[in-house]
């Protein structure tokens, strides 16, 4: 006489479960080698199993409706014979796997070296953002701004008291014209929800600054950047990236941003198709300022322009909303009197 | 050479009685009761084949099976039609023609057990291993054919597939290849309803036999349940491969009654009252009438047929049971026939691998 166990296997090519939804035979039940011992429901079939040994039931050991994981034992038989040859340790499939403690490695052998160790933690960090940034589909809009006006404003105010000592760049005055147009545009500030399935606005701005620092790219965020005047906007975006380039950013302005901006520009490039800050909606970049031959009123003239792009993740955005968005931020750009208008 | 094609040539109705049809009659004129017994015989022993196997697979002592239930006389009445230099190509459900051109049933597990990539020697029973990519072993068995009679061998050739591999390149390739070189291949469809969980009526919108007229290629339609009409087709099919007259296509008419693997679950796509219009039309039952009307199957037959189908199962549930994992290094035999440098290479970085470890039980 042996008492031999019947082990879940795996019914259906890689499954780890299934459900036993009802017995078919009872403790002291005689039973033939195949006959149908059990109903059990796996993610792929309903499936009647049938016995692999001949003997008396002695213990059922799964309630029905119990959820069994592949591997274990549902049915104690006591066998005749000892004829039958013993179950095998391993389950074809994905059964429990016996024991390999004793299988240890030596020794690794050497595999292709790439040149040098890892990557440094800031740029796994950018391959870690860039890669979930991927997930989401996105799209890029671009419009080309003759920013003169804007251009002799940043002039003047560099030369006027309370702007002493603060850098005043075309990046100021996009980061304000683009906080200022979320106001008429709040899809781009959002989240997109992949679980309700739905836009998520965010009550206020967290502007994150794109810097590029000996430490690799961070993206430190100004809080509520939408309640910010022009002066405290500039002062902010000062301290942040000289804190960022310092290697000095703290975690709260590192996280809950909203919505980026990058320049580019300082590069001398014209522009770029910038990818989204994951989580995050939309993504404004800021190409080279530069003096070039421009059409006014019929006539060719010399005016600074920029080149102006705006990535959008296009699951809460649409194309409309993300192209009226940038055209109001390069209408700002272009006119101040615009961007003074929405204030 | 053209059937009529909308009426499926039958030769045994579904209660055994014996039809008429002079024209296939006279190409299994030759049968008696003792190949009539024969008959009835493989196709009892591929069904017991079959339900051992996925017992085996409930079991977990396979990974997947293919069930041919329904499909016995389709399988049993072309096999048997085969000569012994014939090439059979088959597809993972054709456990039954595997078993008619000699194959030991004992190794008809092997593949699927995951421990042999090919479980016997296709050139000894001149049948090939399961192939698992739907449709491909249509283009081997052209290129076979091709090769075939391009050495003066005067042999046919045959290609197993089902109706959803019709919807596949590699059918649609081959038929137009055969068609264009007059391969001696005979492409025979067992139309067994369902394409995994689609019906047929979705793969095709005429007759799966009527697509042969497209690419030129003589048809025959056949009750797929009906062994002596099977026989007497696939004969015919044969016989017009191998004087060189090029392929032919034959629509088997069947039904796969279980799943399409131990995977699926039928039940969520088809209902029990489409089964029990096919359980009317069991292609073993039908047989038996036939014998029984005719006074053939005695008692003593019958339990002898009964014996050898359990003695078969008992075989190959011990031998499933018993075949050993293969080593390793069984991996890189039989790539190429000869030796090759890279396979050489990667073998010596797998044993270096092997080696690498502790412990060396079970690693040679």
């Amino acid at each position: 006489m042996n008492t031999a166990e019947f082990r879940l296997p795996d019914l259906g090519e890689g499954l780890t479960s299934a459900e036993l939804v009802s017995w078919r035979v009872d403790v002291g039940d005689t039973i033939t080698l195949d006959q149908v011992i059990a109903d059990v429901e796996s993610a792929k079939a309903l499936v009647e199993l049938p016995s692999p040994y001949a003997g008396m039931v002695t213990d059922l050991l799964v309630e029905p409706g119990a959820t069994v994981p592949v591997g274990a034992p549902i049915i104690r038989i006591t066998t005749a014979e000892s004829a039958e040859p013993a179950p095998p340790s391993v389950l074809v499939g994905y059964g429990p796997q016996a024991s390999h403690s004793s299988r240890r490695r030596r020794h690794v052998p050497q595999t292709m070296h790439q040149d040098g160790e890892t990557a440094p933690t800031h740029t796994r960090r950018m391959a870690s953002a860039m890669t979930s940034s991927a997930r989401a589909p996105q799209a890029t809009v671009f419009v080309t701004v003759d920013v003169t006006a804007s251009m002799d404003l940043l002039a003047k105010l560099r030369n006027s008291a309370p702007f002493e000592n603060i850098s005043v760049t075309p990046l100021t005055l996009a980061a304000k014209s683009l906080v200022t147009a979320i106001a008429s545009s709040p899809e781009v500030n959002s989240t997109w929800d992949e679980q309700s399935g739905s836009s998520v606005k965010h009550p206020h701005v967290n502007l994150g600054i794109a810097v590029a620092s000996d430490r690799g790219l961070l993206v430190p965020n100004i809080k509520d950047a939408d309640t910010l005047s022009l002066l405290d906007l500039a002062r902010s975006i000062n301290e942040l990236t000289a804190t960022a380039r310092a290697g000095r950013t703290d975690t709260p302005h590192l996280t809950g941003g909203t919505v980026t901006i990058t320049n580019v520009g300082v590069f001398g490039v014209d522009g770029g198709v910038p990818l989204l800050n994951p989580g995050e909606a939309a993504i404004l970049c800021l190409g080279a300022v530069n003096e070039r031959p421009w059409v006014v009123d019929g006539l060719i003239e010399i005016r600074s322009v920029v080149t102006l792009s705006v990535t959008f993740d296009h699951r809460g955005v649409d194309g409309r909303q993300a192209a009226e968005f940038l055209s109001l931020v390069a209408a700002m750009l272009e006119d101040p009197a615009v961007l003074l208008a929405h204030l | 050479m053209i059937d009529n094609l909308d009426y499926p040539v039958q030769l045994l109705q579904p209660d055994g009685a014996r039809v008429c049809r002079t024209e296939y009659d006279r190409l299994i004129a030759d049968l008696g009761p003792t190949e009539y017994i024969s008959l009835y015989r493989d196709m009892v022993i591929s069904r017991r084949i079959d339900t051992a196997a996925v017992a085996l697979q409930r079991q977990g002592e396979i990974g997947l099976w293919a069930p041919l239930l329904g499909q016995e006389a389709a399988q049993v009445g072309s096999a048997r039609a085969l000569k012994p230099d014939d090439f059979a190509f088959v597809s993972y459900r054709e456990h039954a023609v595997a078993y008619c051109r000699g194959v030991p049933p004992e190794v008809l597990t092997h593949m699927w057990r995951g421990c042999s990539h090919s479980a016997w020697d296709p050139n000894q029973f001149n049948v090939t291993n399961p192939a698992i990519v739907v449709g491909s072993q249509g283009l081997h068995a052209t290129g076979y054919a091709l090769g075939a009679h391009l050495d003066g061998a005067e042999i046919a050739t045959i290609a197993y597939f089902g109706d959803g591999a019709t919807s596949q390149g590699d059918i649609a390739e081959a038929l137009g290849f055969a068609a264009s070189f007059r391969a001696g291949v005979v492409f025979f469809c067992q139309n067994n309803q369902w394409a995994i969980s689609e019906p047929v009526s979705l793969q095709s919108r005429t007759p799966i036999s009527h697509r042969a007229d497209g690419y030129g290629i003589p048809s025959f339609r056949v009750d797929g349940n009906d062994v002596l009409a099977v026989l007497a087709v696939t004969r015919a099919a044969l016989a017009h491969a191998r004087e060189g007259s090029g392929p032919t296509f034959i629509e088997a008419i069947t039904c796969r009654m279980g799943p399409h693997t131990t995977s699926d679950d039928p039940s969520r796509y088809r209902s029990d009252t489409d089964m029990a219009e096919w359980r009317r039309r069991d292609p073993i039952t039908r047989m038996r009438a036939f014998l029984e009307r005719r006074g053939i199957l005695d008692e003593t037959a019958d339990a002898e047929i009964s014996t050898a189908a359990e003695d078969v199962a008992a075989r190959l549930r011990h031998a499933t049971l018993e075949t050993p994992d293969p080593p390793p290094s069984t991996l890189f035999e039989h790539v190429y026939t000869g030796p090759h440098p890279l396979i050489e290479h990667e073998r010596e970085q797998h044993r270096e691998y092997l080696a690498s470890f502790d412990d060396q039980e079970a690693m040679s």
